[in-house]
């Protein structure tokens, strides 16, 4: 049998967690992270490990439950997108002072492009502020293998370390050699220590002091430091490159006959930089090319800078991906070598739009025509896309649609004309970060309504678990929080569920709850149907209503624009018989559109 | 039946194997499906691989973009004009995808026909969607266009140009990793042997 796998990058490092005797898991789930902890997860059932394996509330608890962990004894580690990381940096920042007992491992996932996220920034430039070492992956072998690196390190000098794995690491799939599971580790044990676990100012004074001489010690720690991967090029140019960068360089550096042409090293811990290595760099060599995603971290730290070409020089792209294409350009420019690369621009794309029976698209055709002037304040996750139906005009970050209605409140409550102002939420969205929200919205007589989009899952990032499910990450029974009663609890007075899939309905309770919240304070509406991609996989297909377009269809593209169903198809071939007809490949049968056509051409099939 | 890293049946011996291929569709038709199928099939072989592919919003609908390396490799993605290969689940995909091609480059495109399609290279269509209707599930399209492309990389007279894996291999990659799933089995070759049997030199 062989004991090579095809892994993706994300189990690649849960894999390497199993192996290297994690016991404690934890994460909220973000693309291109959120495979990692659904692979423990099942790791963890087929060879039935005595671990905790969580998805929790948000980023901040996900941190500190598996920091806890760590004072522990345990070895563990909490995984997350890298805005993730900005909910859970303020454990992260302490953390680093503290330090740990058993190894911490936090992975960051970027996201260079942006492929799926709001921002490209650098985790690594996080580890920097706070002071920790950071390992960057190239290849999904490499992570399982850097996992180990990690509980070593983080091991010897007491630190958390972060493992920085990007998109096309998490996201790409190798054969990886599979090693056993650990069997045997430490056993929960805290020594209490309040100087250090519950550090007043004074002592923290003392930590950051040990903080410096640890960094020091990682500085010119040698399992971690840079590899030169072509020892008999001999030149006075220099290639440096970390994470997926280093893997395309190796690729590419041969094709242009640059092997043997230019020093070509990949440095694994990109912060901190080794000391050693960066003096061997200013010492060697003329001319320096520094290859990264997204900032130029390795770069800030080569003193001297005057011979190193990269992202804060200006040399390399500082915005967007560095493909392959833009390393093979980067590459030839460097060495001196004339090559072309073809313009990568291809025909665009499809845009990314709801699925076909995606219940949001019931509820935002429902909010058009209850507030159909209103702003219309969103947030993260599937319903994004509600922007291709008009009806999301902002989108900032986790939580901030409640915020920010209560910001446009506030700023349009003297005005002469008011606007509606309707949020929309999606319940895990709601659970992280819409709660405090909601709370200042009640004491703040916010007027204004809100939409949670209760479609019963994480959706976006694979449908995992949310508070109110009831079950785990390994589908254990936990307990599950009742929505309409966290509403009430947060003291909001006007609360009203609904199916969004019941559309006619439906619009009338939007209607009064958009009359309520206009005059009233928050009016809460909790828009509830299961995701159609969560209720295929439990094989629960409820009510099939197959609808056909009948002769009274005009073609005059009302649906398509206001609907925006994918599996709607426009027939404009023939220009004296426009119409719209129905794919029966991508529709599911919800019926839902029965009652968006003005003519009524649309009606259940005979 | 490993064979190593070396060409399929009556390949150059000494001629290490070494190909790139694309896979494109629209999220949901399953071209995640497709690469795995095609890794599977090189590891069996002893082989190493590298795939890439498109998660989170890009998925919902959207274009859906998987690329295949087979062979000695570092990097997960393929650049721009050197793919052998491009298998495209909508004909929409030649024009987006249709550059990453080497001059010489094969695609299998489902079309309803050829016109106004282009391609400096072998360009083969398929009625995917047709033939997945009569086969009896209209979301094989996948699983056609994977086994029409079989039939046509493998009966390429260049060598370079075969396909790494036969029928045989991906048959018994669904058999191995759905064996216990009977009715899934049959349905996934069958959509498979449709796509095979199409296609005729």
């Amino acid at each position: 049998m062989s004991t090579r796998k095809l892994l993706l990058g994300n189990e690649a490092i849960a894999r390497g967690l199993i192996e290297h005797g994690c016991r404690m898991a934890t994460s909220y789930p973000g693309t291109p992270a959120s495979e990692i902890l659904s692979a423990v997860a099942d790791f963890r059932l087929k060879d039935k490990l005595g671990m905790h394996v969580q998805w929790t509330v948000n980023e901040k608890i996900a941190f500190e439950i598996a920091y806890a962990g760590c004072m522990a004894g345990l070895r563990t580690a909490v995984s997350m997108k890298q805005v993730g990381l900005n909910v859970a940096s303020d454990p992260f920042m302490s953390a680093a002072y503290m330090g740990v007992k058993g190894g911490f491992i936090v992975i960051s996932a970027d996201d260079p492009g942006p492929h799926s996220s709001q921002t490209e920034q650098d985790s690594r430039m996080w580890a920097m502020m706070a002071k920790i070492p950071v390992l960057d992956p190239a290849s999904p072998a490499e992570a399982k293998e850097m996992v180990a690196t990690a509980y070593a390190l983080s091991e010897k000098f007491n630190t958390p370390v972060m493992l920085r794995p990007t998109t096309r690491v998490c996201h790409s799939r190798q054969d990886v050699a599979l090693g056993l599971p650990a069997t045997t580790g430490a056993e929960a044990k805290f020594d209490k220590d309040p100087a250090r676990w519950a550090a007043m100012p004074k002592f923290r004074h003392k930590l950051h002091l040990e903080l410096e001489e640890k960094l020091a010690g990682i500085a010119a720690y040698g399992p971690t430091a840079p590899v030169r991967l072509n020892p008999k090029a001999r030149s006075r140019k220099a290639v440096v490159a970390s994470g997926v960068a280093a893997a395309h360089t190796r690729e590419i550096l041969p094709e242009l006959g640059a092997w043997t042409k230019v020093a070509f090293y990949q440095v694994r811990q990109p912060f901190p930089l080794h000391a050693a290595f960066v003096e061997h760099l200013l010492d060697t060599y003329t001319d320096i090319l520094v290859l990264e995603e997204t900032t130029g971290v390795i770069e800030m730290q080569l003193a001297d800078r005057r011979r190193v070409k990269g992202k804060q020089s200006g040399f390399v792209p500082r915005v967007g991906e560095l493909t392959p294409e833009r390393i093979q350009t980067l590459l030839g420019g460097f060495a001196g070598i004339r090559t072309t690369v073809a313009s990568v621009e291809g025909a665009p794309g499809r845009r990314p739009t709801l699925c076909a029976g995606c219940p949001h698209r019931a509820s935002f055709f429902a909010i058009k025509k209850a507030a159909p002037r209103g702003i219309y304040t969103s947030d993260i996750g599937c319903y994004t896309l509600g922007m291709n139906l008009g009806v999301v005009d902002t989108v900032l970050c986790m939580g901030a649609s409640i915020t920010q209605a209560a910001g446009f409140y506030h700023a349009f409550k003297h005005a002469r004309k008011r606007p509606d102002i309707v949020a929309t939420i999606g319940d895990s969205t709601f659970f992280h970060a819409g709660i405090p929200a909601l709370i200042d919205a009640v004491v703040q007589r916010v007027k204004f309504t809100l939409v949670i989009l209760d479609n019963r899952t994480t959706a976006m990032t694979g449908n995992q678990p949310t508070p109110a499910s009831g079950f785990g990450a390994c589908g254990e029974p936990l307990d599950a929080v009742d929505l309409e009663s966290l509403v009430r609890g947060c003291g909001v007075k006007f609360i009203r569920e609904g199916d969004p899939y019941q559309l006619k309905d439906f619009i009338e309770l939007m209607k009064a709850a958009v009359a309520y919240g206009r005059e009233s304070g928050p009016a809460v509406v909790i828009s509830r149907r299961s995701c159609i991609l969560d209720q295929a996989r439990q094989s629960g297909d409820g009510d099939v209503v197959a609808v056909e377009i009948s002769d009274q269809c005009d073609g005059c593209g009302y649906c398509l624009k206001n609907f925006e169903c994918p599996a709607l198809i426009h027939h404009a071939e023939d220009k004296a018989h426009l119409h719209t007809s129905i794919d029966p490949m991508l529709c599911v049968a919800c019926g839902v559109c029965l009652h968006v056509c003005p003519k009524g051409a649309f009606q259940v099939k005979k | 039946m490993k064979t190593g890293i070396s060409n399929v049946e009556n390949g150059n011996k000494s001629e290490p194997v070494r190909q790139q291929i694309l896979i494109s569709g629209v999220g949901g038709q399953g071209v995640l499906f497709v690469t795995r199928l095609l890794a599977e099939a090189a590891i069996a072989r002893g082989l190493p691989v590298f795939t890439s592919e498109t998660h989170g919003m890009a998925q919902r609908g959207g274009t859906v973009v998987s690329h295949f390396k087979v062979g000695e490799f570092y990097s997960p993605l393929v650049r721009v004009r050197q793919a052998d290969g491009l298998l495209a689940l909508k004909s929409e995909n030649l024009a987006q995808h249709g550059l990453f091609l080497k001059p010489g480059g094969w695609a299998v495109v489902n079309a309803r026909d050829r016109k106004s399609l282009e391609l400096q290279g072998t360009l083969v269509t398929v009625d995917a969607d047709d033939l997945a209707h009569k086969s009896g599930s209209v979301k094989s399209v996948n699983l056609v266009i994977l086994g029409f492309a079989l039939a046509v990389a493998g009966k390429m007279k260049n060598d370079p140009d075969r396909l790494f894996c036969t029928l045989a291999d991906i048959e018994q990659v669904v058999e191995s990793s759905f064996g216990k799933k009977r009715k899934q089995v049959s349905a996934f070759l069958k959509a498979i042997q449709t796509g095979y049997d199409a296609f005729s030199l």
